[in-house]
């Protein structure tokens, strides 16, 4: 049950820390480009290539923002997901000094700014234009891996009880929010695209290990399979990668033992 | 061009969408036209709950509910609706867990409640434990259950597809019908052509007029957009909800959901001034009340920080362990967008843009109206795109993650029903011809004018001039500013040139949208020359029931030189067992 604190007598304001530092500096981002309509005059099909800009910016900003501004008001063809802004949607992943991340939950203080910061599309799916990738398989591996609950029986009139430490089991995985940060940074993805990845596995521990879901054993077997949770070398790239702090590998390694013991 | 068809189409994959896909699709061929990947959509930012009368840790009702939710929203709310959507929130909290939502749950293994603003036990008495959760990230996993049982069930999905127009045929006796609606594909460039007979709009909301929004930035209100230029009307456009903890500066949404679990708000002399404005239930006051109060204290100089123009959200009382447990999520914002620690610093919050409780005209059964009773058969809305009206003039928090729910699946099961038994009508001759013509436009133009610059001068404008306080000046010169920009943008051009994944284009397209909308939501605050809910008039600061207790319906006019003029009318708000009383808390 929800605890609450009744009353808090008004009071003096806790101490508030000195302001951040909101001078604004030029950076140049160092962006990837494709351009898929770019066909060369003699037919030859687009190339991709780099391109700077430079753009002000308040330390404190979003690396998004800094993008929006460049589409805004120097090149409005470069083209990028976003939605939300705040890394609860999972539009505008990228490799941003190397390295996956949200644009949107990356700021500009907390990157070298003395240097070009380079940006590029997700690696191992299919770039389409720029910063946008072809979603698809990655949702297909999704897919695969019967994302759902699964019941027999009937439905119980009220809710299935279930209790907190039951929840806590699997409350990390609930976290994804499907961005591709962790199958994308996965080297073992980038070489075989067969692999499930990461995210799959994550949404298929999400109901593998929730108490009130029945299809644990028939997810097993699909990660069991060639292309399944034993192509994990245990990197820890996806758990790096992750920008909702989901421990990405500890999950696999769940699901992992899981499998050798027959039981969740 | 491309003809597809389909006995039920629905635009838009949030909340209401996919709930209402779910219900369609059993019982009628079904496509989802989706301008996003399903799980991007803003119904995952939602994060306090769903307020449903389950008593599962303390007395309630859903007559209490239904009251709050009517007295919440300045009775402007539809008694009826109201009604059946709390007498339809138990059940529709039970189907999503039954579902596999993972509701937080209490020691006894039942859906854990806890307070929300304007939510109360008997009638205003106290503050109720109503609203079911998952931590601060309930929106997420309404959006993610809904969209793994789309998975499971097979809807189908045509993801990044823009719905530009709604193809609506005169039959015999002149009257409005739904033949389809015309999308285009972000991947390829083109146009396809939906013919359906059945059409649920379920687009979301139009936050982007504003500058300072916890809207995504494509919540640009195409629906709304459409239906208006379609000539159907928008229904209480003025009453705009503005959510009080944004992250200062920035309108990042922290949930009420945190004063649910106590946090409190502070000015700069560290008072709890909400005890001033609502002595019942304080800080739990209702949005519009709450995002008053913060407005008047920065007005009158308690605003805190260097430029005095923010108040404090405090949660240091509070165990670190609940902050984390209950919290996790908007704690992480603080920390990543402010860099403030939540358990032991106060986190400031401005009140921010946040939804629109205005919108496309439906009844109860989420058919859309033409006027005040009329159907315009085969149409459907649902969400935040629609006006049913459960809201009123202000809405309760998580009643949104609710009305998707219920009217959702209402709109799903009546959109299916109808489908079963009606005929396609037949499709417009050059159903695509508009859509071309405004893509073509846009794309051709050698204008001068940017999108981005007239994007934020209209924000700049909505801030400043129809925000939580507007007066006549202020309505007058956000009017004057849209009329100048709207000129400007008949000479907006754009860069991109290709087709494929223009966005360059499309952000061109929504800006129109948003540009109309922001048109009509001025027109409606100035003729509403009172203070109610979402619409605070700093001129006329009282409730006057005698002359506004009705629904403003806009309505977009073309005289003989194609000349574009709002309309403005009234309908009467209905009204069943609660007569407006004054609204303390």
């Amino acid at each position: 049950m929800t605890a609450v604190i009744e009353e808090a007598a008004s009071g003096p304001a806790p101490a508030q820390k000195p302001a951040r530092d909101h001078t604004p500096i030029v950076i140049t981002l160092r962006i990837r480009r494709f351009l898929p309509d770019l066909v060369g005059p003699n037919g030859e099909p687009p190339v991709p290539f780099w391109q700077d800009f430079q753009v002000e910016a308040d330390p404190t900003e979003r690396i998004l923002t800094a993008m929006l501004k460049v589409k805004g008001e120097q090149d409005g063809s470069l083209t990028f997901r976003r939605s939300c802004a705040h890394g609860i949607c999972g539009s505008d992943a990228m490799r941003i000094n190397g390295r996956n991340r949200l644009a949107c939950k990356t700021l500009v203080k907390d990157l070298d700014v003395t240097k070009p910061i380079t940006i590029e599309a997700i690696k191992g799916l299919e770039v389409e234009k720029d910063l946008v990738v072809d979603m698809d398989p990655f949702f297909q591996s999704f897919k695969d891996v019967m994302p759902f609950l699964i019941t027999s029986g009937n439905e119980p009139t009220r809710e299935r009880l279930q209790s907190p430490e039951d929840r806590e089991r699997f409350d990390d995985t609930t976290k994804c929010i499907l961005c591709a940060c962790c199958t994308t940074s996965c080297p073992v993805f980038w070489t075989d695209g067969q692999y499930f990845g990461p995210a799959a596995i994550v949404n298929a521990h999400r109901f593998i290990f929730d108490s009130r879901d029945e299809g644990a054993e028939q997810r097993l077997e699909i990660l069991n399979e060639k292309e399944g949770v034993w192509r994990c070398r245990t990197t820890f790239n996806c758990t790096d990668a992750c920008p909702r702090g989901i421990e990405v590998t500890k999950a696999i390694q769940e699901v992992k033992r899981a499998l050798i013991f027959r039981r969740v | 061009m491309q003809i597809h068809k389909y006995d039920t189409v629905i635009v838009g994959a949030g909340g209401a969408g996919m709930r209402a896909a779910l219900e369609a699709s059993k019982n009628s061929r079904t496509a989802v036209l989706t301008k996003l990947y399903p799980t991007r959509s803003h119904t995952g930012a939602a994060q306090g709950g769903m307020c449903a009368a389950l008593a599962n840790v303390e007395e309630d009702n859903w007559e209490w509910h239904t009251f709050d939710t009517v007295k919440g929203g300045d009775y402007l709310t539809d008694q009826d609706a109201a009604e059946i959507m709390c007498k339809e929130a138990i059940d529709a909290v039970l189907d999503l867990e039954k579902m596999g939502l993972p509701f937080s749950r209490t020691p006894e293994g039942r859906i854990d409640q806890r307070r929300f603003g304007g939510h109360t036990r008997d009638h205003g008495k106290a503050a109720v434990r109503r609203s079911c959760y998952a931590a601060d990230r309930t929106g997420h996993m309404i959006l993610q259950t809904l969209f793994q049982n789309c998975v499971k069930q097979n809807v189908e999905f045509f993801n990044e597809f823009y719905v530009l127009d709604l193809l609506l045929v005169d039959d015999e006796d002149g009257n409005k019908t739904t033949s389809g609606v015309v999308a285009y594909e972000l991947a390829s460039g083109e146009v396809h052509v939906f013919q359906a007979k059945a059409v649920i709009f379920a687009t979301g909301g139009f936050g982007k007029v504003f500058k300072t929004t916890s809207n995504a930035h494509t919540l640009t209100g195409d629906g709304m957009g459409i239906a208006w230029r379609r000539g159907l009307p928008l229904e209480d456009m003025e009453f705009y909800q503005f959510h009080p903890t944004g992250l200062a500066g920035l309108g990042i949404l922290l949930t009420e959901g945190a004063r649910g679990e106590g946090g409190i708000l502070r000015n700069a002399d560290g008072e709890r001034f909400m005890e001033r404005y609502a002595p019942t239930i304080k800080d739990l006051a209702p949005r519009d009340i709450v995002a008053r109060s913060m407005v008047l204290e920065v007005l009158e100089g308690r605003g805190a920080g260097p430029n005095k123009d923010y108040v404090y959200l405090d949660l240091t009382h509070l165990p670190a362990e609940q902050i984390e447990e209950k919290l996790p999520d908007i704690t992480e914002f603080a920390r990543t967008y402010l860099g403030v620690e939540p358990t032991t610093e106060l986190v400031p919050v401005y009140p921010t843009a946040h939804y629109a409780m205005g919108g496309i005209p439906t009844n109860v059964e989420a058919e859309v109206l033409s006027d005040n009773e009329t159907v315009v058969p085969g149409l459907y809305a649902a969400g935040e795109v629609a006006c049913v009206s459960v809201h009123g003039s202000n809405r309760l928090g998580t009643n949104s993650l609710l009305d998707i729910n219920v009217f959702g699946r209402r709109a799903g099961i009546a959109a299916a029903k109808y489908a079963a038994t009606a005929d396609f009508v037949e499709l417009p001759e050059n159903p695509a011809a508009d859509v071309v013509a405004l893509l073509e436009r846009l794309r051709d133009s050698d204008g001068t004018e940017r999108v981005a610059a007239i994007r934020a001068e209209m924000q700049e404008t909505m801030d400043a001039n129809a925000g939580v306080y507007r007066t006549e000046e202020t309505l007058k010169q956000a009017a004057a500013d849209i009329k100048a920009l709207q000129k400007r943008y008949a000479n907006v051009s754009i860069q991109d040139k290709g087709k494929r994944f223009n966005t360059d284009l499309l952000e061109a397209v929504e800006l129109g949208f948003l540009l109309d909308l922001a048109e009509v939501l001025v027109a409606g605050a100035q003729n509403r020359k009172e203070s109610r809910g979402g619409h605070a008039r700093e001129d006329y600061q009282a409730r006057d029931d005698a002359n506004y207790m009705k629904h403003t319906m806009a309505y977009r006019e073309v005289d003989a030189n194609g000349d574009v003029s709002i309309r403005l009318d009234w309908k009467p708000v209905v009204v069943t067992r609660y007569q407006p009383m004054e609204r303390k808390y």
